[in-house]
């Protein structure tokens, strides 16, 4: 049976089955692959989306499940107008291999969301299910810092 | 990215055209400009394997897989230095697969010397002996070769290119080279006039690239100042694509499962339920294991999963610890090297204290990001294969043997890899992935192993034993006595890439064992091979990441035997022996305020490797809060000569060293009945933002020669966290993972 999802602002008719997770409905039957697949039991943050604007594991959501509109990387900005956290990952160099780096900046564009000027402790608890095995986290802190501080300014 | 596939079919033509680069071996045969893989169409010109003007611009190759070290930035800055063209006005791919891209520093890493100590002649020697990589085409990225690789070949490629121009604008201007100058990818007249490369270039083709110099260091716009990542905009906005994310038109999408005992045969299956399940379209029989192939990941996941398999047995003991009195065991036998054996240390010297320790490492996964995988497109006649990968050159040789096709009909497609550390150097992925794609002519299908699957199937990083022998006498180390003993995954590596065993002296086993850069009259460091079944590979800084452990927790043990302070101990012997050493202990000793004591409650520890032509010092400070251990505080200082990208070395010093605590603090691989017992990150995890340490980086550049970045930062991360926990609690670390002899914040 067909379902409908509303992603990016846009609706797609979905037809797999209802156990599908929202990962694989993203990544292999939408097309979207920004969001990424790193361990499919909720241990990495890789395939980190928001649900209407909470940040949630895509691998542990099934297609039934869904509950409300679905943001994905590619919803958050693009490389020509990018989002002030996309920006602020920029500046700041973060990505290595960047494999993992669609997770945590969805991971943190929530966390700005609910704590616009969040501590380093505050950072440590947000991002710590978000895993990079390229040791970026330094550089994630300072983007991070710099976003929030950029979007007060707006 | 755009996909050189793509390039490729849309723009060349069989053709030729004149082809420079690698101009500094021209004299010799074996030095002779191996094939220009890039074929150019009317109106275009292939001024190099590295460089391609055309109408719409200019575009540059990097032929090293971009992997999150920054390869790709730092190679084209190389080009684009001398050819004056700015980074963000040029087009980057990865190159294909070809002969061309052959990485001669990787052969000169296994000449039998200490690296540091290397004469100018012996230097010479190294990279003489680095042609041999362009006669067996070793298109790798690895070894922290890529900048000491390119240093010479790119800047000379943007070099030819740029006089070659210049001499194609003179021609039409009827004046003289001499009189012309370049600036943002054109030509300037003496009166002002600027002919854009793109003019010249159809010109360009027919002429003799003029021989020319490299412009002096002083000169460099690019290099030394760090570079906006060409791959950072992608990869922070979900656009760039990795071997995962491709998808050509048609595409299915399978997932596989191997013997868990690994090596092992597949006496039979049963998959009746897998295919009546949803989105299933066929399963595969693969010998040694089985796939299936649907219209989505997961369904294919769950399908292969439910394949009743019966496996055979594993050729190696089925027990860790029967694995580990295997290793042992090899300390029986003769060494297979003895690369350092200076005075006698069959006598301990008159007065001396003697100390001995043994220390053991477990077997490590890469456990990579991006789980394994590969997409593959056979036609009967063709075959297009998709992935990132470490050696181009090598997986398209094998995937072609698979398929038994020409190695000409096999186009390989590079792609981002979402993390290499050695684990994508290794041909399965792709030869599994050709497998499952020659089940069904004509569909392209992607090939993705489930994380459990990625974790049991790795070629680990080998387990090894080091028995030690010291003596100090009068605060000072005078003899040292190592053996390291474990598998040898240069020897299996070679077996796996040719066909044929590999055999002789190990240098990979005993780099970081028998080369470092300390002044002890009696030194001898042997390496003994375990004969063993299980998949072994190279991992993050090789045999360096064990033997790093293992010496430098031993010249801590030997500076408190000695009842010397340990970062003073090890710069003493240092400083005669190899400046750029000593540098970079006295640089963290500065960085970190060392003074030998520590508050109450604080730890701190030292470590000096050097590796890959670099040494790095570490400082690591560790804090016990109300019972539980931090690693709090990290300062490196390493010293590669020549920090081509600083930032880029920054990060890589960083990775690097966080890759290596890791390690240290919670990975380990074990086995159980013939199988790998952990599957995924809640059972092999590694440091997370919040117990990741505060880290200050020194970059030094005194070193005579290039050395690498991406690996040297990982092996003194592991003992400088075990000297610090040494420091605070006076437990001795001689077993690693480290969590399981102290409460460590995980």
């Amino acid at each position: 049976m067909a379902t409908t999802l509303n992603i990016n602002g846009k609706a797609h008719q979905v037809d797999l089955p209802d156990d599908v997770p929202l990962l694989w409905v993203l990544r292999d039957e939408v097309g979207l692959t920004g969001t990424k697949f790193g361990c499919g039991v909720s241990a990495c943050g890789a395939c980190t989306v928001h649900i209407d604007g909470e940040a949630v594991r895509s691998c542990q959501v099934a297609l039934s499940d869904v509950w409300g509109d679905v943001t994905t990387i590619e919803g958050l900005g693009t490389p020509d107008a990018m989002a002030t956290i996309q920006q602020a990952w920029v500046d700041h160099q973060v990505a290595q291999c960047g494999y993992c780096q669609s997770g945590q900046i969805m991971q943190a564009a929530a966390l700005l969301a609910e704590n616009p000027l969040p501590t380093d402790i505050d950072i440590d608890d947000a991002m710590q299910g978000n895993l990079c095995r390229c040791g970026t986290y330094p550089r994630i802190r300072a983007a991070i810092h710099d976003a929030a501080a950029k979007l007060k300014e707006v | 990215m755009a996909s050189i596939g793509k390039i490729l079919r849309r723009t060349f033509l069989i053709g030729s055209a004149a082809v420079v680069g690698g101009v500094a071996f021209g004299a010799y045969y074996v030095s002779r400009p191996a094939a220009n893989p890039l074929k150019p169409g009317k109106g275009e010109t292939a001024l190099s394997p590295f460089v391609l003007i055309d109408q719409e611009g200019v575009t540059l190759f990097a032929p090293r897989a971009e992997m999150g070290q920054g390869v790709m930035t730092t190679w084209t800055a190389l080009i684009a230095e001398e050819l004056d063209v700015e980074l963000d006005q040029i087009r980057v791919l990865h190159g294909p697969a070809a002969a061309a891209y052959y990485n001669s520093a990787l052969v000169g890493e296994g000449l039998p010397n200490k690296g540091y100590d290397v004469s100018n002649f012996q230097h010479n020697l190294g990279e003489a002996l680095g042609v041999l990589g362009r006669t067996l085409s070793l298109q790798v990225t690895g070894g922290s070769t890529s900048m000491k690789d390119g240093f010479e070949r790119m800047r000379m490629a943007g070099a030819t290119a740029r006089e070659t121009l210049k001499q194609a604008a003179a021609d039409r201007l009827n004046i003289s080279r001499d009189a012309l100058k370049t600036e943002n990818g054109a030509v300037i007249a003496p009166d002002g006039t600027r002919i854009p490369y793109t003019e010249l270039a159809e010109a360009a083709g027919l002429i003799e690239p003029p021989e020319t110099a490299l412009r002096d260091p002083s000169e460099w716009r690019l290099l030394g100042q760090p570079q906006p990542r060409v791959d950072i905009p992608g990869k922070s906005t979900g656009t760039a694509e990795f071997g995962i994310d491709v998808r050509p038109e048609g595409i299915k999408f399978a997932s596989v499962r191997m013997n868990p005992k690994l090596g092992g045969p597949m006496n039979g299956f049963d998959a009746s339920v897998a295919e009546t399940m949803p989105g299933v379209e066929k399963v595969v029989d693969l010998g040694t294991g089985v796939a299936v192939i649907a219209s989505n990941t997961w369904l294919a996941i769950q399908a292969v999963e439910a394949i009743d398999v019966d496996w055979g047995e594993a050729p190696y003991p089925p027990e860790t610890d029967e694995l580990m009195a295997e290793i042992s065991k090899a300390f029986d036998a003769a060494p297979n090297s003895t690369m350092r054996d200076d005075g006698d240390v069959d006598v301990t010297p008159e007065g001396a204290t003697e100390l001995t320790a043994e220390y053991t490492v477990p077997y490590l996964a890469h456990a990579t990001m991006e789980p394994m995988n590969a997409t593959a497109l056979y036609t009967g006649q063709k075959l297009d294969l998709w992935c990132g990968n470490q050696a181009p050159t090598l997986i398209q040789f094998r995937v072609a043997n698979v398929a038994n096709l020409d190695k000409d009909a096999v186009e390989i497609h590079t792609t981002y890899l979402g993390g290499g550390f050695g684990r994508r150097g290794e041909l399965d992925f792709g030869e599994i992935a050709t497998k499952v794609a020659m089940a069904m002519p004509g569909t392209p299908i992607q090939t993705t192993w489930s994380r459990e699957e990625d974790m049991r199937h790795d070629f680990y990083r080998p387990a090894a034993i080091a028995r030690m022998r010291g003596a100090v006498k009068d605060g000072k180390a005078v003899l040292i006595d190592g053996k390291v003993a474990s598998q040898s995954p240069t020897q299996q590596a070679v077996g796996r890439y040719t066909g044929f065993s590999g055999s002789g002296p190990d240098k990979v086993l005993v780099e970081g064992f028998f080369n470092q850069p300390y002044a002890v009259p009696n030194y001898r460091m042997s390496g003994h091979i375990a004969d063993l079944a299980v998949p072994v590979g190279f991992w993050r800084s090789v045999g360096n990441s064990h033997n790093g452990f293992f010496h430098e927790t031993f010249m801590d043990e030997m500076a408190h035997a000695a009842g010397r302070d340990p970062l003073e101990f090890r710069l003493e012997l240092a400083q005669s022996e190899h400046a750029p050493s000593a540098g970079c202990l006295q640089a963290v000793k500065e960085m970190s305020d060392w003074t030998g004591t520590t508050a109450d409650g604080v730890g701190r520890g030292v470590a000096l490797t050097y590796s890959f032509g670099t040494p790095v010092a570490m400082v690591i400070e560790v804090v016990d809060e109300d019972g539980t251990i931090r690693i709090s505080k990290a300062w490196i200082a390493c010293d590669m000569g020549l920090a081509l990208d600083p930032a880029t070395v920054e990060a890589q010093m960083i990775g690097g060293m966080i890759y290596g605590l890791s390690a240290a603090v919670q990975e380990e691989i074990t086995f159980s009945d013939g199988e790998v017992e952990q599957g995924n990150f809640y059972d092999y995890d590694a440091l997370r933002m919040h117990n990741a340490p505060v880290t200050e980086v020194r970059i030094l550049e005194t070193n005579k020669h290039l050395g690498g970045a991406g690996e040297p930062g990982t092996p003194p991360s592991m003992p400088a966290l075990g000297n610090a926990l040494f420091d605070l609690t006076g437990q001795r670390a001689r077993t690693l993972p480290l969590s399981k002899q102290f409460h460590l914040l995980i």
